[in-house]
């Protein structure tokens, strides 16, 4: 936990969260909660109120003996109270049974009842990730949003587990608990509240001076863990520098006050529970000694019961005692962890809330046949033909035939409102054209091809896909219909065959290796040790950079789109391996409109058109002869003689 | 064992305390358990009702005095019980963090960099807490059950063996409850990370997802992955659900036959054999042989989850750095020369493929020494036998003479300066991060350096100058402007050996070639080897040597290999193609 929390404030959670958390559980399994509930309170019950029958007990037992006093043998004292005793002791032995019952029952529905609420709960948030928009993304870093995956769900797995039934048993407790006291002596009732309150002020005193040093503790922690993160990581920079000496003794330094504050926190936190057991057991000797005295000074009693005060009435007091003080810390022990997995219940609704990303769209992809007039009619199967379905207000439909046509009109956008970092975008790809984006980081490349399918959507201007307005289209289908290879290449865990067939789903094991063969991946593949069913994990981490791109530009291939984006896909990939690379990706770019975005001109130089971006403006465009003839910054980049990032 | 063993080293100077603590807790433990027996024959005179008040006082003294010794005790048992265990944590924390720093390149290689952090924090966490519980509550928690066993023979006799059945039947339930259920667990538990693996993996290719619009497809693939990870939770979690009802049918069990055959035997002996103060201490110690079942039951689960972080610390601390300062060593470098013979080297021993094969070279003091090889071709495992940060499989390498393996390791790595390929800055001022080449470095050896590197430049332009503070990663300042930063903390050193491993890839090639002539000019009997992608950045090099798969393909000047070398005229033209003006 100290990881997860660390760095993030712990703010105190809305006062709806916990009702939602609760509206969340019970609306989803009324049944088993009812149960649980019902069983819960019986068990609980089920557990104190034997305190009321060793009273019955103990009664009987004190009749027994004054009546031996007066000259009765035992044999015949038994005798006498022996049936009485096993009414009592049947009446408690069906009690117990009861209880047992309802335990077995509550533990059990409660642990699966948790189990399908935090799968539940994933499955929720997860799909609702799914539909957020890239900006998300792009906003929150992914170390946070894991961190509601792990920390959160298991705080909240706790607060459903632990802390809320422990709440209702120890609530259901402390009022049975108080009613049997006041059954049998008012007197002695106040006795142990005095105490509790004792015990309540003790505890709030030292809990916070804990908390206090544990703040401090949790700050010195975070301390050690980022210098040993930085440190490390930096590993090979300190060896170089011989600079191990000098990092050891920092770290010792932090690592001592860590320790200090470490100590200090978990003393307070360490002597709470003997203070507690023992004011429990000062309590015990009081409730004996003041009972003992007010037993022998013959004290009127007052109570529900209208008993007098005797020592049958004391014993029980001394489990009573007990179970109240218990109760009392248990609620004042999940307090602490009910904030914090509240905080963590709001951080994961936060996420369930957010606004998905909106599709007015209604015009989708197809699969179309073509007759020799050119006329589209729409089919069940893949034919090779796409079109677009274009349903109109009056209830006709017209279909439009895929061609990768994209034209952007003076297209402004910005990520934020108010800070435009695109401006007057005009562009024009034909069918099979390859577009080519160039400029320095932050000149707006990627945002372009982040327009197109849609991650992001433009403030003013149109985009128009053959001839359609992208808003019109659905996202899907338009996303559908552009491939798409980035700079960094992710692969999931599963073979490399599953890796490829993520183009297309339903893609036979042939058309994956065809689409290998293309990608000029296919000689790597089968060099490997399971060919194409070599499971790759961590993110293909056993493959080269080129190798791993290659099978990116595989995946991208079996899909097949009519439009391709090149996201810098070969600029972490070293010239010798770019050359292999290149080859697949010519492949791949053959008879498709493409946008390319590189940093090394080499990649670029045969487009049918180059657009220099800076600071958002197209600056210069045109062929790369076109652009060498106008001596301007595409020139002077190609020369060497500039370098955007500087 | 053996890791306990060698952990238990760790405990140092908290020896002391890591034994007062138990040796408090077995003395609060007594005291809590003579209070229920004094509380008895307390119980036993009211009930009699022949005890004054005097008496009475003095029995609930004794009982306030022995609850405050506890009280005592336990705060004391408390205090060292931080104080060792936190103390622990810190020469854990310390013992890993020194091993780590004299870890080689081959030593972090195998452990990965983020694994390393974890063992050093969370993992030493869990054990602090195991450490915890072992000095506090596993000596509690035996103790309490065996005090409260003979506290209850000796007080109840025939009674008490109630025990001899109640507490074997709970020990076996526990028992085969935990048996079944902790091999379940340990495998959801693997499961479960998985599944959080995944996530992580979507989110970071949610690009990826979104452009193939595998939005329901990985949903559906997450279901069912969570629902596995739901069921078998479910399984294990039954089992242990049938822990509380255990526990209660033994106290229940217990409390029945107190109450059936305890009040019996009170009146059938005349309160001889038992008694009513019996009768509630009996329960009273009944209540604590369970609960101390109860909690060791618990202990032993804490102690199996964090044998596996103890067995993470151990391997880190045991990890024996594979490359370590020889006896006698030398520790004054002669000059820059730089000799492989018969240079054979693999990463790991188990490998197949040797990284470098067979390198023959010789490199003369003030040299500038290209190399050229695409990715893979063990560009920069040749240069990192320099410095010896790898040691060679067979063969030697010589610097100034003399095989590396004899000097001094830092005399060695501060006449060879590495400027690294995965370079990082830390936190601190330029200054600071600078001063890393060298502690005593004056501000006009400093700016001097910047200025070899091209970086004083655009260090003048930022308002703070030399403060100005690098954030953590370097992340505030371009790639470039790392790498310049890099060079410049590299030259600080005044090393006889400069090795740039593609220092200046993010650098134009203009401010490059200032910065190669500025290191002709200015450190001519410096040795300089470039690691480059660029054959602008090595053609006015004195020697060229073009890697290709670990071997050396090529050595000669740029018009040599233009002339000779296959690979270096491929690459050449690559980056030349087309029309390169002048």
């Amino acid at each position: 936990m100290n990881k997860g929390f660390r760095g993030r404030p712990m703010k105190k959670a809305k006062k709806g969260t916990l009702g939602r958390v609760l509206k969340f559980l019970f609306s989803s399994y009324k049944l088993p909660l009812t149960v649980v509930l019902i069983c819960m309170i019986l068990s609980t019950i089920a557990q104190i109120c034997p305190g009321v029958f060793q009273q019955l007990i103990l009664e009987k037992v004190q009749l027994a003996l004054a009546d031996m006093k007066l000259g009765m043998s035992p044999s015949g004292a038994l005798e006498l109270y022996f049936d009485d005793i096993t009414v009592i002791c049947l009446t408690l032995l069906a009690v117990y049974v009861v209880g047992l019952i309802s335990s077995f029952i509550y533990n059990r529905t409660m642990a699966i009842t948790t189990q399908k609420f935090l799968d539940k709960l994933r499955n929720t948030m997860f799909g609702k990730m799914q539909k957020l928009p890239i900006k998300y993304f792009d906003t929150h870093s992914h170390g946070d949003i894991m961190s509601y995956y792990t920390n959160d769900i298991d705080t909240l797995r706790q607060l459903v587990s632990q802390s809320v039934p422990q709440l209702i048993m120890s609530a259901v407790t402390i009022i049975t608990v108080l009613v049997l006291m006041l059954y049998f002596s008012v007197w002695m009732t106040l006795i142990v509240i005095v105490g509790v309150f004792a015990m309540i002020i003790v505890t709030k005193v030292i809990g916070g001076g804990s908390a206090k040093y544990f703040v401090k503790q949790q700050k010195a922690l975070g301390k050690v863990e980022g210098y040993v993160e930085e440190m490390i990581h930096g590993q090979k920079v300190v060896k170089v520098f011989c600079h191990e000496e000098k990092s050891i003794q920092e770290f010792t330094a932090l690592n001592d006050k860590l320790c200090e504050d470490a100590t200090s926190a978990n003393k307070y936190a360490n002597i709470l529970m003997p203070i507690m057991n023992n004011i429990g057991h000062i309590l015990y000797a009081l409730i004996i000694f003041i009972g003992g005295v007010l037993v022998l000074a013959e004290v009127p009693n007052i109570s529900l019961s209208g008993k007098p005060l005797d020592i049958s009435t004391l014993i029980p007091f001394i489990g009573f005692s007990k179970s109240f003080t218990m109760n009392i810390s248990q609620v004042s022990q999940q307090f602490n962890a009910i904030a914090m997995a509240l905080a963590g219940a709001e951080r994961i609704f936060e996420v369930i809330d957010e606004e998905p990303e909106v599709d007015y769209g209604y015009v989708t992809l197809v699969n179309a046949t073509e007759d020799k007039q050119g006329n589209l009619t729409e089919s069940e199967k893949r034919t090779g033909i796409w079109a677009w379905k274009h349903p109109h207000g009056d209830g006709s439909v017209t279909y439009t035939k895929v061609r990768g046509d994209v034209r952007l009109n003076q297209v402004d956008f910005g990520y934020v409102e108010d800070k435009i970092v695109l401006h007057d975008i005009s562009l024009y790809a034909e069918p099979g054209q390859k577009i080519a984006f160039v400029g320095a980081t932050g000149a707006g490349k990627t945002t372009i091809t982040n327009l197109i399918n849609r991650f992001y959507d433009i403030a003013d201007g149109k985009i128009r896909y053959d001839g359609i307005n992208i808003n019109k289209i659905k996202k899907d289908d338009l996303r559908r219909s552009m491939g798409i290879v980035l700079q960094d290449v992710n692969l999931f865990t599963g073979t490399v065959m599953d890796n490829i067939r993520y183009g297309k789903l339903d893609a036979t094991d042939e058309e994956c290796i065809n689409a290998a063969k293309r990608a000029n991946a296919h000689s790597f593949i089968s060099m490997l040790p399971d060919g194409y069913n070599t499971v790759l994990s961590g993110d293909g981490s056993g493959l080269s950079q080129g190798q791993r791109q290659l099978i990116s530009i595989a995946r991208a291939a079996v899909a097949d789109p009519p439009v391709m984006i090149l996201d810098e896909a070969t600029s972490s990939i070293d010239t010798r391996t770019e050359a292999i690379v290149s080859a697949g990706m010519d492949a791949l770019m053959q008879g498709r409109t493409v946008f390319v975005i590189a940093h090394r001109l080499s990649t670029i130089k045969n487009s049918n058109v180059i657009m220099v971006l800076d600071h958002g403006r197209i600056i210069e465009r045109g062929s790369h002869e076109d652009l060498l003839a106008q001596k301007g910054k595409y020139y002077q980049l190609y020369t060497g003689s500039f370098d955007f990032d500087e | 064992m053996k890791t306990i063993k060698r952990l238990a080293k760790c405990i140092g100077v908290y020896k002391k305390n890591s034994i007062l603590s138990p040796i408090f807790v077995s003395l609060e433990v007594i005291m809590e358990c003579l209070i229920p027996f004094v509380a008895s024959k307390l119980l036993k005179f009211i009930q009699d009702g022949e005890i004054e008040i005097p008496t009475l006082s003095i029995y609930g003294g004794i009982l306030v005095a022995l609850a405050l010794l506890s009280l005592t005790f336990g705060a004391l048992a408390g205090t060292h019980c931080s104080i060792a265990s936190c103390g622990f944590a810190k020469n854990l924390r310390k013992e890993l963090y020194e091993n780590s720093q004299n870890f080689s390149f081959e030593n972090i290689d195998k452990f990965s960099s983020s694994s390393l952090v974890t063992r050093m924090t969370t993992d030493v966490t869990n054990v602090q807490q195991s450490f915890m519980m072992i000095i506090r509550t596993a000596i509690r928690s035996p103790l309490m059950f065996i005090f409260s066993i003979i506290m209850a023979f000796s007080l109840a006799g025939s009674m008490a063996v109630i025990f001899v059945i109640v507490v074997p039947i709970l020990l076996f339930a526990l028992l085969m409850i935990m048996k079944k259920a902790m091999p379940i667990f340990k495998k959801v538990f693997k499961k479960y990370d998985r599944l959080n693996s995944s996530v992580q993996e979507n989110i970071k290719g949610m690009r990826v997802v979104k452009s193939f619009v595998r939005e329901d497809y990985e949903s559906e693939k997450f279901r069912n992955a969570s629902e596995d990870v739901r069921n078998d939770f479910i399984r294990a979690e039954k089992i242990l659900a049938y822990n509380n009802p255990v526990m209660q049918l033994c106290m229940y069990a217990l409390m029945l036959f107190v109450c059936f055959f305890g009040s019996r035997l009170i009146i059938s002996s005349n309160e001889a054999a038992f008694d009513v103060g019996k009768f509630s201490a009996l329960l009273t110690y009944g209540m604590q042989i369970l609960s101390s079942l109860m909690m060791l039951s618990m202990i032993f689960v804490m102690l199996t989850m964090s044998g596996e972080s103890a067995r993470r610390i151990c391997e880190v601390i045991d990890e024996k750095s594979t490359i370590t300062n020889p006896e006698n060593a030398i520790t004054a470098v002669k000059n820059g020369d730089i000799d492989f013979s018969n240079v054979n080297f693999k990463y790991a021993k188990r490998a197949e493929k040797y990284a470098l094969e067979n390198i023959n070279l010789h490199i003369s003091s003030g040299q500038t020494v290209g190399i050229i090889g695409g990715t893979g071709s063990s560009k920069s495992s040749l240069i990192q036998l320099i410095p010896r940060l790898y040691d060679v499989t067979d063969g030697s390498v010589s610097v100034g003479g003399i095989d590396v393996r004899s000097y001094d390791l830092d005399t060695l790595r501060n006449e060879v300066a590495v400027v690294l390929q995965k370079n990082v800055l830390f936190s601190g001022t330029i200054k600071e991060n600078l001063r890393w080449g060298n502690e005593f470095a004056t501000d006009e050896e400093i700016e001097h350096v910047c200025k070899l590197a091209c970086a004083d430049e655009f260090i003048n332009s930022f308002p703070n100058g030399y403060d100005t503070y690098i954030e953590q990663g370097g992340t505030n300042v371009s790639g470039g402007q790392k790498q310049r930063l890099c060079i410049a903390r590299a030259l600080l050193k005044k090393p006889k050996i400069l090795i740039l491993d593609d220092s200046t890839s993010a650098v134009d090639t203009r401010t490059d070639a200032f910065i190669r002539k500025a290191m002709r000019d200015e450190i001519p009997n410096t040795t300089k080897i470039i690691i480059a992608q660029r054959i602008s950045s090595v053609e006015d090099a004195d020697m060229i040597i073009v890697l290709d798969d670990g071997k050396i393909n090529g050595i000669g000047t740029h018009e040599e290999l233009i002339a000779t070398n296959a690979i270096y005229n491929e690459v050449y033209t690559s980056q030349t193609k087309g029309a390169k003006m002048e």
